[in-house]
């Protein structure tokens, strides 16, 4: 059996599935602390705080991302719905429209867009790839059809959550939209490791043939991650809207490939069936920490965050390939 | 004409932990064809896979002599240059390509790198006129039935200039016309001067068309009878093929039976993949209460499909036929269905179908009863943990514990999570595929036991077995299956291996 080259005996004491959610968090650790002997006023909670509320809606839309991954799928749509649920509210918020109708109304519509794309994927036996491929355009283009500009909010209810800052005591302070961040985590940590659906995911991604086998209703199940994915893409279009204040068809150009990254620096597997929550939000806090560090190095551009990406992304897809082939021969 | 174009003399093949075969020896006559029979598993394929270098020279011991000279090759391409060339029984052809450019696949009628057209799809005219082919040569692969792409893949073989042509089980999956018609193009090859060597269940078809037989059983080589000298009958054949030890030990059991718990009525289940073929015919076949119910055919007799038609319709097109349970007529449309209906099925191939190999033991057991130990969607992981842990014990499954996960146990516990996962359900009814396939002598006890344990529960069990010992060994009754169609029903004590093999070799009246 191959174990994972360059951690002798971590392997024997720890479950080999938590390994690469351990080593994200290790990297973690580790760049908080280089950056803290590198630069003045870095190591403190706040800094940590700052990337959860820079990175509040990636971090839903990655949990999104690990329901679609842990069951072998992928959902490219993401970044187009965020952008399109923000078109949609700051529109709708200036025909004057309450605050509360308009997120309902937001939330239903990714849910709905997600269903969509599920059951076409499902139905009609299309690789999720190009299904959602479709999606991304058809609500990229949707986008424009609202408006080509950028549409300023100034709804009171969303510019009092976008400035509204929650003490935690000290000096620490987080932003509402990373609160409902965190709030979905636990959710969606709570639904994949305690209930039927949950359990229903990870199988359908370990085979999906022995999921058939088993009586597993692996047809709702793929479903329904497309559409906690739409749900969860929408709800972080409005946190984008919350932080932007405005909306905008060009925003969130990409962030279906940045969570995916973060998906995967946080240890799950492309190929379903493995990987935590946990590690999902780990990789959103080392892609958030490595926009830190650039900024704060100050000479750097900030083409390099993508640089850095890139490496990650390498060394974990290759860490992959040793934890598979220790566990499938 | 006793020239010998192939000699195989001492073969020996080990896979970890078994000898597939052992001092096999296969001398193979210039112009002849040579049928190799054997039960499923007693090690046909992997000798010609030997011949043909998909296991390459050092990987097994022995000597091959092919045209009088010493052979070792490295690979198929090796084993084709000498002019030898194997035909899987799933044939290997690219469905969107055409019938030429199939052909010369691997082996282009190329100038400088560029295809000849002009060329390419000539000579495969050529060639297909030789096999009796009339299709046009630039036809699609995936337009043509199964029958014709068999062809194909022996026009590949001619174009190769084949001395020796290796058919693994060429008629398994055509219809009667189909098989008439490809034994007369064997035939023909024969008087051109090539020699064949032909693997098949059916017996008929052998007696039909050997020169010669070499008779195969777990992996030695019984013996070779020539058709012309000896006076062969199917029944000579099958009592070389059969006659395996009756050595394994198995549990005693005092048969309770009880009244019918599950039947099928006329089930006939059409192949997905090659429309209008039908892969069970007909079949009727009946469990009752605390009974062992076996299920014996050869390879592609339509064992799998069978069980896996009644099991929610998991292979299959066009399914027709009525389903009994309890006497009460039932109907299953999906897995759900079945399971709540108390059928299960544990499948041939647990690695692919059965387990999920990277999740934990406790995750597999609860699978597929997690309705049981959950409230509103939500699972009772306490009860999981304790549910797991009491079928760890019970069926006595060696791992450190519930948290272990599946893929790294062995094939015995690994069957032990299986038939754990299954008995959560709760089921009357257990169909079990191939249970010991892959498992060692001490685990395949084991399984036994638990077999019947759970007929002595009152379960019915069906239990689906290549290894006819193992079937007389634990059946109250089985059933013979042959393309399809029942052949037989026979009792535990009418049963004997040959009578078994006599209706698992019953071809087509």
């Amino acid at each position: 059996m191959t174990s994972i080259t360059g951690l002798p005996g971590l392997h024997r004491t720890v479950p080999q599935k938590y390994i690469p959610v351990l080593v994200t968090a290790g990297l973690f650790v580790a760049m908080f602390v280089a950056g803290g002997i590198r630069y003045e006023n870095f190591a403190t909670g706040q800094i940590i705080l700052n990337v959860f509320i820079d990175n509040a809606f990636l971090l839903v839309v990655a949990v999104g991302m690990t329901f679609v991954i842990l069951t072998g799928g992928i959902d490219l749509s993401v970044g187009s719905v965020v952008a399109l649920s923000t078109m949609i509210a700051a529109s709708l918020l200036k025909d004057g429209w309450p605050a509360l109708g308009v997120i309902v109304l937001v939330l239903v519509i990714g849910a709905v867009l997600g269903l969509g794309m599920g059951a076409i994927i499902h139905y009609f036996e299309i690789q999720p790839f190009i299904v959602t491929l479709a999606g991304m355009f058809l609500a990229r283009g949707l986008c424009y059809t609202i408006s080509t500009d950028s549409i300023p909010i100034e709804n009171e209810t969303f510019t009092a959550i976008a400035q509204t800052r929650i003490g935690l005591g000290g000096d620490l302070s987080v932003s509402p939209s990373a609160l409902i961040a965190v709030v979905v985590v636990l959710i969606a940590a709570f639904v994949l490791h305690y209930t039927r659906l949950g359990r229903n995911v990870y199988a359908t991604g370990g085979s999906e043939q022995s999921a058939l086998l088993m009586g597993l209703s692996v047809a709702r199940t793929k479903i329904s991650v497309y559409t906690i994915s739409g749900f969860c893409s929408a709800l972080g279009g409005l946190l984008f809207a919350f932080y932007s204040l405005s909306g905008y068809g060009l925003g969130a150009v990409g962030m279906e490939l940045d969570a995916i990254a973060a998906v995967v620096i946080g240890g799950t597997l492309l190929t379903g069936g493995s990987g935590y929550l946990l590690g999902t939000v780990l990789g959103v806090l080392v892609l958030g920490l490595i926009q830190t560090i650039i900024s704060f190095e100050g000479t750097l551009s900030s083409w390099w965050t993508k640089i850095f990406i890139g490496v990650l992304l390498f060394a974990f897809i290759l860490l992959q390939r040793l934890f598979l082939g220790g566990s499938r021969r | 004409m006793t020239e010998h174009i192939l000699r195989m003399s001492g073969i020996t093949k080990t896979f970890p932990g078994v000898k597939a075969l052992q001092d096999v020896n296969l001398s193979v006559r210039r112009g002849e064809i040579h049928a190799i029979c054997g039960e499923n598993g007693a090690g046909k394929s992997t000798l010609m896979k030997v011949l043909s270098g998909v296991y390459p020279h050092g990987e097994y011991e022995g000597e091959i002599t092919f045209e009088g000279r010493r052979c070792e090759f490295g690979g198929i391409r090796d084993s084709e240059h000498a002019g030898i060339v194997i035909i899987h029984q799933e044939l290997a052809l690219s469905p969107q390509l055409s019938i030429a450019e199939n052909i010369f696949l691997g082996n282009e009628r190329a100038k400088r790198g560029v295809i000849d057209w002009n060329r390419t799809n000539y000579e495969a005219g050529e060639l297909t006129k030789r096999v009796g082919l009339r299709e046009n040569p630039t036809t699609l692969i995936s337009d043509i039935g199964v029958g014709k792409q068999q062809l194909v893949e022996i026009a590949k073989a001619l174009s190769k200039e084949v001395k020796l042509l290796i058919l693994d089980e060429p008629t398994a999956a055509l219809n009667d016309d189909d098989s008439a018609h490809l034994l007369d193009l064997l035939r023909g090859l024969r008087d051109e001067g090539i020699t064949c060597v032909i693997i098949s269940h059916k017996l008929n078809e052998v007696i039909a068309i050997a020169d010669a037989v070499t008779i195969i059983r777990d992996g030695r080589t019984i013996e070779t009878l020539d058709m012309a000298g000896d006076d062969v009958t199917e029944d000579r054949i099958i009592s070389g093929m059969v006659g395996r030890a009756l050595d394994n030990r198995f549990p005693e059991r005092e048969p309770a039976i009880g009244e019918e718990a599950f039947r099928i009525e006329d089930w006939t289940v059409y192949s997905p993949s090659q429309p209008g073929r039908k892969v069970v015919d007909g079949a009727s076949l009946r469990l009752r209460r605390g009974e062992i119910v076996g299920l014996a055919g050869l390879m592609g007799a339509g064992r799998t499909e069978l069980a896996m038609s009644v099991f929610g319709r998991t292979y299959g097109t066009h399914i027709s036929g009525r389903i009994f349970k309890d006497g009460k007529p039932i109907e299953i449309r999906t897995v759900q269905d079945a399971i709540k209906h108390g059928i299960a099925y544990a499948t041939e191939d647990r690695k692919r179908y059965g387990l999920n190999l990277i999740e934990d033991i406790k995750r597999n057991v609860s699978a597929a009863g997690l309705r049981g130990l959950s409230r509103r969607g939500w699972v009772n992981e306490n009860e999981e943990f304790r549910v797991a842990e009491q079928f760890r014990k019970s069926m006595n499954i060696k791992a450190p514990g519930v948290n272990s996960v599946v893929g790294k146990l062995s094939g015995g516990n690994q069957q032990k999570v299986v038939l754990s996962k299954w008995i959560l359900t709760e089921p009357d009814v257990l169909i079990l595929d191939e249970p010991t396939r892959g498992i060692d002598v001490g685990a395949k006890y084991e399984i036994y036991t638990i077999i019947n344990r759970l007929a002595d529960q009152g379960k019915a069990v069906l239990m689906i077995s290549s290894e006819l010992p193992e079937l007389l060994g634990l059946c109250d009754r089985i059933y013979t299956l042959s393309e399809g169609r029942v052949t037989g029903e026979v009792p535990r004590g009418e049963a004997t291996q040959e009578r078994l093999m006599y209706l698992m070799t019953k071809g087509q009246e």
